[in-house]
């Protein structure tokens, strides 16, 4: 057997872009492209608008290896259209997640998103729901599907409802995973509900440390490729299928979460709530210590 | 948007053996650039689809320099544009050509 070999150069995952995510990430060498750019699947509705289009759609798709493993993947280009969904780029994620359940691969979907493309929404929603069935589907014959999330454009809108139904989620602390984004929230409910230009508000209520301190994330990493490879193999090792049981476990957490923290005006009470000695400080603190200070933390256990 | 087309005579043919190279995103101020090994060796084919439109002599200009300077022979060049200025431009296919110029794993 021959060793295996990654790209071991220091890389922000924040600031790559997909196919370079996607090189740090695999073993080397081993990435195969679907549905390359020389294809040119590009958007049909992008240029009735004048706007330019991408070859890859802004979703890069393949198989490669991890860890010697075989393992199919995803990995949405954040900077192209806010890294949204469209037509050819959620027919993309859907039909590898239909091979992933024929082949019975795991994957790995590297989440940089805003949402729904508005230039397409209908073929964008459309999309979200058929990869949301598609996920499930893939899981309940035992595969494992992956979310990594640490890129520029977070995981925001359709793309954090995919990331609920993931069988595992990673973090970093730069990534951010909510449903409404910052300016949404704020041009619907005012600034005095939440100023969009606040940065360390939308860090520390959507960031990666908040999410993982509320079991809205699993594995939280540094914003590193390798970090995110060595947890992408950790998560896919858990191996979860997808049972009624644990779903009904969540519900009932979530529903004791909302409970416990529905008073809460800010993330601040909720880690004070969690038992956390400097709540102040989680902002601040590095991975090691934050990970230490995250011991008591909210659980999604086998329900993602 | 505005669609733009080169055949340029090329003195250098592209080195290497792989046959595509994908650099860049469609961004603001930032381009893809697609190279391809499907012209004559002395011949480079550039295409171009830009937001930004009225720049065709500008495009011009940056194209020639780079066939002149660059080894870009036998090579289908297709460029996404978001706005990026001609230095960007310039950069990216100077990374394209080294890019197909590597060698395969």
């Amino acid at each position: 057997m021959t060793a295996v070999t990654a790209n071991d150069v220091s890389l922000s995952w924040y600031e790559a872009s997909a196919r370079q995510r996607i090189d740090a990430l695999f073993d080397a060498g081993s990435f195969f492209e679907f549905i390359g750019p020389e294809l040119r699947e590009i958007s049909p509705h992008l240029s009735i608008f004048g706007l330019p289009e991408q070859f890859d759609d802004g979703i890069v798709i393949g198989r490669g290896r991890l860890d010697g493993a075989p393992v199919l993947v995803a990995a949405q280009e954040g900077r192209f259209m806010g890294g949204a969904f469209g037509e050819v780029h959620g027919a993309k994620l859907t039909g590898l997640l239909r091979a992933a359940r024929a082949l019975k691969q795991d994957v790995l979907i590297l989440f940089d998103t805003g949402g729904v493309r508005l230039q397409e929404a209908n073929a964008g929603e459309l999309a979200i729901a058929e990869i949301m069935r598609a996920v499930i589907e893939a899981r309940r014959v035992g595969v494992n599907i992956v979310g990594l999330i640490g890129g520029r454009a977070g995981c925001y809108g359709g793309g954090s409802l995919i990331a609920g139904t993931c069988s595992r989620l990673v973090i970093s602390e730069q990534g951010r995973l909510s449903v409404s984004g910052p300016e949404v929230i704020e041009t619907n409910r005012g600034i005095e509900e939440f100023d969009s230009r606040d940065r360390a508000l939308v860090w520390r209520t959507m960031g990666g440390k908040h999410r993982y301190l509320i079991g809205g994330a699993d594995i939280f990493v540094d914003d590193e490729a390798l970090a995110f490879r060595q947890a992408a193999i950790a998560a896919l090792k858990a191996g979860r299928g997808c049972d009624v049981m644990p779903l009904e476990a969540e519900q009932a957490r979530l529903e004791r979460r909302l409970q416990r923290f529905g008073e809460a005006e800010d993330p601040v009470e909720i880690w004070q709530a969690l038992g956390i000695d400097d709540p102040t400080d989680v902002p601040a603190l590095p991975t090691g210590a934050f990970l230490r200070a995250a011991n008591d933390r909210e659980n999604a256990d086998d329900a993602r | 948007m505005e669609k733009l087309s080169f055949r340029l005579s090329a003195p250098k043919r592209a080195g290497g053996t792989r046959t595509q190279a994908i650099v860049g995103v469609v961004a603001s101020g930032n381009l893809e650039v697609l190279l391809e090994r499907a012209s004559p060796a002395d011949t480079c084919t550039i295409d171009i689809a830009t937001a930004a439109n009225g720049f065709g002599a500008v495009w011009d200009a940056v194209v020639r320099d780079f066939v002149a300077r660059r080894s870009a022979g036998g090579l289908r060049i297709s460029i996404n544009d978001g706005g990026a200025r001609p230095d960007t431009v310039a950069l990216r296919l100077a990374q394209g050509v080294r890019k197909i110029e590597e060698p395969e794993r």
